[in-house]
């Protein structure tokens, strides 16, 4: 028993209650992370007047929660019939680097403990690996 | 064939949004924890002991997320707290529009204290920023001590994790003191509640912790103060 968000309903004058209607049987966050992905690679292709991608290269730090096959999986599924329909995904994992706020020095730490080799510091600036970004596309023109 | 190179981030809308949520939540000295756990640990319930604490004496509001049917909104609208269900259809989590339409419900200049319970889940929600000063993760004693190990990212984006369930520990093999240090692996600055929101031990730590931030001004958060592990730019 759901409504559209448009019909705001009350029950006990106090519950205000709607479904989110975009998303209807979205079942992971994958799924929203490849409708993004689409969005980004239609607003390129808009502004670049390109006619159709080929290769869309999507930056996947190793500190997100993203699953790679989940996002193919998805990205397959939204795009399929689409003009996105033959395009490649390709996700590029980036491993985590690491700067120690105790000692300053920079390391790759083992993952999912971020602790600092040289000092045991437990205090750190991530310079990479928490990235999900669309870096690179492929497009006939 | 041509290669561009486009370097956007995907969440990036999401993050716009929830910079413009916390905009409007400072601009209303309102203090917003976003509670997030796996389904069942205790949300609501905590929730629950919460209001019967502090809804008379301070103007608190409740945003629910779930998956389906608005039985948690139910349950927190006997304290008299206003209270939005949102329903997100199968979506494993809330994002930041969600929250922006729901809050919408309310007047924020005139509350003290807004709750937002996510969707249960230890995995997605921990990408989405909502606006929220805090996350709050809660871990329940019946999950295993090593949830902190198996959900990394969750515990990274938190400032302060609930144990919940202690009324368990002589049932259960939770080893409260590896879980503290787990989690601390993680993420070295979280903040420990562990309580029963059954029982109501330990309860009184968490409250006095509520009220201190109600009566900070301008509102202590978490997601501004520089943590442990510093976020890439
Ligand atoms: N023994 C014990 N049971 C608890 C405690 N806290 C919650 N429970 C029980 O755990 C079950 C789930 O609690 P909820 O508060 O509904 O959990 P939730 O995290 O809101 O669940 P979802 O919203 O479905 O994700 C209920 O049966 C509660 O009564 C506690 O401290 N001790
Ligand atoms: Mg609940
Ligand atoms: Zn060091």
């Amino acid at each position: 028993m759901f409504v559209d968000k448009s019909l705001f309903f009350f029950t006990f004058g106090l519950i205000k209650m709607y479904a989110h209607s975009g998303k209807n049987g979205v079942h992971m966050h994958e799924m929203s992370v490849a409708q993004s992905i689409v969005q980004i690679v239609e607003e390129v292709l808009q502004e670049q007047n390109a006619r159709k991608v080929l290769k869309v290269v999507v930056k996947v730090g190793e500190l997100v929660a993203v699953v790679p096959e989940s996002l193919q999986f998805c990205y397959r599924a939204i795009t399929e019939g689409t003009e996105l329909g033959n395009s490649e995904l390709v996700i590029e994992p980036v491993p985590v680097r690491a700067q120690c706020l105790e000692c300053g020095r920079d390391f790759s730490p083992e993952v999912p403990f971020l602790v600092c080799p040289h000092c045991r510091g437990g205090r750190v600036k991530l310079l990479q690996g928490q990235e999900l970004q669309v870096s690179q596309l492929e497009v006939e023109e | 064939m041509k290669v561009l190179t486009v370097e956007r981030k995907v969440l990036k809308k999401n993050d716009d949004i929830a910079a413009e949520n916390r905009a409007r939540f400072a601009a209303a000295n309102l203090t917003v924890l976003n509670l997030l756990s796996s389904p069942g640990a205790g949300k609501t319930t905590l929730l629950e002991r919460t209001l019967e604490k502090l809804a008379g004496r301070y103007r608190l509001a409740v945003v629910e997320g779930d998956v389906q049917t608005d039985n948690d909104a139910r349950r927190i609208a006997r304290y008299n707290v206003p209270v939005v269900q949102v329903i997100t259809r199968g979506g494993c989590h809330l994002e930041a529009d969600l929250v922006q339409d729901a809050v919408a419900n309310f007047n924020l200049e005139e509350l003290d204290l807004l709750f937002i319970e996510n969707v249960g889940n230890l995995v997605c929600p921990a990408n989405y920023d909502l606006g929220e000063a805090w996350k709050v993760v809660i871990i329940s004693t019946t999950e295993g001590e090593d949830k902190p190990l198996k959900y990394p990212p969750m515990f990274r984006v938190a400032q302060v994790c609930v144990i919940n369930k202690i009324d368990l520990l002589p049932y259960v093999d939770f080893n409260l003191s590896r879980a503290r240090e787990y989690a601390r692996g993680i993420q070295p600055d979280l903040q420990f509640f562990e309580l029963s929101a059954r029982t109501g031990e330990g309860l009184d730590a968490w409250i006095d912790w509520l009220e201190n931030l109600i009566r900070q001004n301008p509102p202590d958060s978490g997601s501004t103060r520089k943590p442990g592990i510093e976020k890439q730019q």
